[in-house]
């Protein structure tokens, strides 16, 4: 018997088609699945702990999902809940999913799978020589484990399993692999596990891997040798050049995907079109690795931040944006600690050119005559009060500095007042590392809580 | 003096976690995909990014006539110095390279 799992979205809080999504329905999955997060959207969101979307958006679809899932009668399972995952995004989520529970007059079985970690016991455990590092990390020593506000630990298909193995109506995890939501029953189920791997890299961003990415909702279905993905909006098709594709995207080797217990080979996979919107995808392999590892994510604070932007809109000053921009560094450099009496390795100033080269800084190749430019000054410093103090320092500065001693001051546009405006925390990623687990469950902790107020389940 | 971009059917560029950034050439036809395979070494691809030539790892993917280069991000995402969160606009120094 295949093992069909309905995947909404990509991401909760990005919207899907509601059509689709009740043709998903109507075709009986035995499971709802979607990712909540993703590091893709910077450091922040790891760092303070918070979500990137809002409540209000969080809650409208998963309250959509949370009738599917009564209409259904199947598991409905987020992955890296509220963006990052972490503990206190787990209980966001719960406490969200209660909330809708009582407006439908729902009773559900939720289970929760929290993937925070200390990060004294991750440090040991880089002591231990348990922390491998991955692709690119960076060089760490135990203090920058240490200095993580938060880490987390991303949960496979194992600990998934795990919680759906309690009988609960909805699977709420924290920092999880974009897969193992949708990996983890039809492993549970016996279904050829490179398939199921591979399906469930092809659907994590919904119908991403079809011809329409926006429609959101794909279904597929594993078996025994396989798996078909199909996209549920009507006008959309999945072919085997938008399914083969996927394995392309945010991925740094397009063959092989490493999941904890293993890796994925799609080195081997055939793409064959079942009907003109259906593809099927045999000949993937997941190959088993000697010691289970789960890969970590941490995030530590950089300072705090200010910016300023003034525009330029005189030619002579667009012109010159650059030299101007170098002559008011070499002003405040210096001018800043003399004014303020602040240890000089305190704080730092960053000018961007807005017009210029905002976007790629010293690798941009093209140059040209903008209209005006964007003169951003980002302000980073141990503090906040210490950051909007230098802002406030460079504000005339910004708005009136000349190109030369020997001319009028001039006076720039500032788009609003205050011209300066607190940036809040900097935060940094500090891990890109693999860790040992001797039991897969050890890093992580398995609840299960009754949700919502209804009579029954 | 053509440019990548014109050879090319789309590029695109993104994160591939924080670390990393990939980048994937969509060539289009089978002559393009040749063309641009001879053309793009991963010393020229590290020049482009200053990164360096043997951190750059470059994939062939003939039957979706895509040329895959993934190296280490030039600035970690969203660190200080970052300008471009999800490394999307990297892909247009590739589309600007003039190449044969």
């Amino acid at each position: 018997m295949p093992t069909r799992v309905l995947v909404p979205s990509g991401v909760l809080g990005l919207g899907f088609e509601r059509e689709a999504l009740r043709r998903g329905i109507a075709r009986r999955p035995d499971a709802i699945a979607i990712d909540g997060g993703s590091t893709d959207s910077g450091p922040f969101y790891l760092g303070a702990g918070v979500s990137k979307y809002s409540r209000a958006s969080t809650k409208a679809e998963w309250r959509i999902l949370m009738e599917a899932r009564a209409e259904a009668g199947v598991p409905l399972i987020i992955g890296s809940a509220g963006t990052c995952g972490t503990d206190a995004m787990v209980d966001w989520m719960t406490e969200i999913t209660d909330e809708v529970a009582r407006d439908l007059g729902q009773r559900v079985r939720v289970a929760t799978v929290k993937s925070s970690q200390s990060p004294d016991a991750v440090a040991d455990a880089f002591d231990a020589g348990r922390l491998a590092a991955l692709a690119d990390a960076p060089e760490i020593g135990r203090g920058d484990i240490e200095s993580c506000r938060n880490i987390v630990a991303l949960a496979g298909a194992e600990q998934i399993g795990e919680a759906l193995a309690t009988g609960a109506d909805i699977v709420i995890a924290g920092r999880a692999t974009d897969t193992a939501s949708i990996a983890a029953l039809p492993l549970m189920n016996g279904e050829h596990a490179g398939a199921v791997w591979h399906g469930a890299k092809v659907a994590e961003c919904g119908a991403l891997c079809s011809t329409r990415p926006m429609s959101g909702v794909v279904m597929v279905s594993f078996d025994d040798s396989g798996f078909c993905v199909e996209p549920q909006a009507a006008d959309a098709r999945c072919t085997p050049h938008s399914v083969s594709a996927h394995m392309l995207y945010e991925n740094a080797d397009p063959f092989v995907l490493a999941e904890p217990g293993g890796a994925l080979d799609v080195s081997g996979a055939r793409y064959v079109p079942i009907d003109d919107r259906t593809v099927r995808v045999t000949g993937s392999e997941w190959v088993r690795s000697n010691v289970y590892t789960v890969k970590l994510e941490g995030a530590g604070l950089a300072g705090y931040q200010s910016m300023l932007m003034a525009v330029l809109r005189n030619r002579r000053y667009v012109a010159n944006a650059g030299r101007w921009v170098r002559r008011l560094e070499r002003f405040l450099d210096g001018e800043i600690g003399r004014r303020t009496g602040y240890d000089e390795g305190a704080f730092s100033l960053e000018f961007r050119i807005i017009g210029r080269d905002a976007a790629l800084g010293e690798l941009e190749t093209r140059g040209g005559d903008a209209t005006e430019v964007g003169v951003l000054c980002m302000v980073t410093a141990d503090t906040q009060e210490m950051a909007r103090e230098i802002a406030k320092l460079v504000n005339p500065f910004l708005l009136h500095f000349p190109l030369t001693d020997e001319e009028e001051l001039p006076t720039f546009a500032f788009p609003y007042s205050p011209a300066e405006t607190d940036r809040g925390p900097l935060y940094e990623f500090r891990l890109n590392h693999a860790m040992v687990l001797d039991d897969s469950m050890s890093a992580f902790a398995l609840d299960t809580l009754d949700a919502g107020n209804g009579a029954s389940r | 003096m053509a440019l990548l971009g014109d050879l090319a059917r789309s590029i695109r560029s993104k994160n591939a976690g924080p670390f990393t950034v990939t980048v994937d050439i969509f060539c289009g036809s089978a002559d393009a995909y040749a063309r641009i395979r001879t053309l793009l070494t991963s010393e020229r691809v590290a020049g482009v990014y200053r990164v360096e030539a043997q951190r750059v790892r470059k994939f062939e993917l003939p039957d979706l006539r895509v040329l895959k280069f993934s190296f280490p991000r030039p600035i970690r995402q969203g660190s200080r110095l970052d300008r471009d969160m999800h490394a999307a606009q990297y892909a247009v120094l590739l589309e600007e390279l003039e190449v044969g």
